[in-house]
């Protein structure tokens, strides 16, 4: 029989601490947050994987930070001191990315700046790393910016795939394709993640002994 | 009997004001070390960004030299003046091929900029190159890649008024299938928002740089020092 952790105790870490934001708290898939970036970016496979790279960056020095500065923070500063550390870590971002390449800085517009109030980041930080020690924070972080890169890739891909017959800008449908220009627009990302949602539910629900998942309930922030 | 909450220890101001001042030191050291890192990296990508825009759009060109134009001189880019920049694209006689030079105007979603080539001898923008552009995917972006769209741009008639102050006639943008006068662009179908904007682009810029540029066509068709 296991002993219940009292409030102040941490619990151990284990493989999902990190799996849990890739799979079962998927950020995209499941609690279907950062709607904005998941919309705007997955118009291609390459922005799809910037952005989602760009944040997981974001996500893991800044809970890092916030994590090793948990006990100096006062509760009543907290939220203007993890914005300030957010922000840093997007402005580092905007920079490398600049550095690497001003096609793919153009390609993804505002949406890099817009990471500082990426509500995955925020929440991860008032609800993890505040509370967590720092490999916890870090490893828990890093397996929910691959969850978020992951959905944006599989969102990504297949817009890029059926909007323009490309991926990674290779042909692979050959000069006869005719794109679906409409998968490239907003309705076409609401119509990609609903189908992926509508597979992996029924992927979820063919498990022995599977509930049925929960509708999220939070707030859909940026 | 009622419970009563505790209430949260009181903080003093200074241990929130060295919290917040720490954190903001971290921060601060982190972006500038971030800046200065990529700085040489961003500036020679932004460089070769518009060299390579430069020779797009000036396709005869082999050597380039960027002015000033200040309010009725070009003077050469290390002046120290200040105003807008164009650059002279010139072939390998040293003979001035055109101008390249920068406009831009608010799109459907943003502003869009665009680089563009005016040649003095036709009197005519002969080619434009986007730089920046966030309009619709699969709509607004034809702007730069619609073979139909950029026809309009390989003799835009660009021609002063008797005057020599102004256009004769000032450039815009006609709905698809509606252009009848050199100087009219043709409007891609769907996209009128994005194509009124290369229009209102070029006239804006063209209005206020082809004058000047006419009227100092000696300075441009000097033999170039180099490429700055």
């Amino acid at each position: 029989m296991t002993t219940p952790l009292r409030p102040d105790q941490t619990p151990p870490l284990t493989m999902d601490t990190f799996l849990q934001g890739i799979w079962r708290e998927n950020p995209v898939l499941v609690m279907m947050l950062g709607m904005c970036p998941t919309m705007a970016v997955t118009n291609s496979l390459r922005n799809a994987l910037a952005m989602g790279l760009a944040t997981l960056f974001v996500l893991v020095g800044s809970n890092a930070l916030v994590s090793m500065l948990r006990s100096l923070v006062p509760g009543t500063v907290r939220i203007a001191t993890y914005i300030v550390i957010i922000a840093s870590f997007t402005t580092v971002v905007d920079y490398a990315i600049q550095a690497i390449s001003l096609t793919l800085y153009g390609a993804l517009g505002a949406f890099i700046q817009l990471i500082v109030v990426n509500c995955i980041i925020l929440g991860r930080a008032e609800a993890y790393a505040s509370r967590r020690p720092l490999l916890h924070s870090v490893i828990n972080a890093g397996g929910v910016g691959i969850g978020f890169t992951l959905g944006l890739v599989m969102l990504g891909g297949v817009r890029e795939l059926l909007g323009s017959g490309t991926l990674l800008g290779f042909p692979v449908f050959g000069a006869s394709f005719q794109p679906w220009v409409i998968m490239l627009l907003p309705p076409g990302g609401f119509f990609v993640l609903g189908a992926w949602l509508l597979l992996l539910n029924w992927l979820r629900g063919r498990q022995p002994g599977a509930a049925p998942t929960p509708v999220p309930v939070h707030n859909h922030g940026r | 009997m009622t419970d009563v909450t505790p209430l949260p220890p009181i903080i003093s101001s200074r241990r929130m004001m060295a919290t917040l001042g720490i954190t903001a030191l971290v921060s601060g050291v982190l972006v500038v070390a971030a800046f200065e890192l990529t700085r040489t990296r961003i500036e020679a990508n932004q460089r070769a960004a518009l060299e390579q825009a430069i020779f797009r759009v000036l396709p005869g060109a082999s050597a380039r030299q960027s002015f000033i134009v200040t309010a009725d001189q070009l003077q050469p880019l290390d002046g120290g003046a200040d105003g807008v920049v164009i650059h002279a694209g010139y072939d390998r006689h040293g003979r001035l091929v055109g101008i390249a030079a920068e406009a831009a105007a608010r799109g459907y979603q943003d502003i869009i900029r665009l680089l563009y080539a005016y040649t003095p001898d036709c009197e005519c923008i002969t080619a434009i190159h986007v730089l920046r552009n966030n309009d619709t995917p699969g709509i607004g972006d034809r702007i730069a890649t619609d073979p139909a769209f950029l026809a309009n741009f390989r003799a835009l008639a660009a021609r002063l008024n008797t005057e020599r102050s102004a256009l004769a006639h000032a450039i815009v943008t006609v709905r698809h299938g509606r252009k009848v006068e050199a100087w009219e662009i043709d409007a891609i179908s769907g996209a009128t928002i994005s194509s009124r904007a290369v229009g209102k682009a070029l006239n804006d810029s063209a209005q206020a740089l082809v004058p000047v540029v006419q009227q100092q066509l000696t300075v441009l068709t000097r033999t170039p020092r180099g490429s700055p």
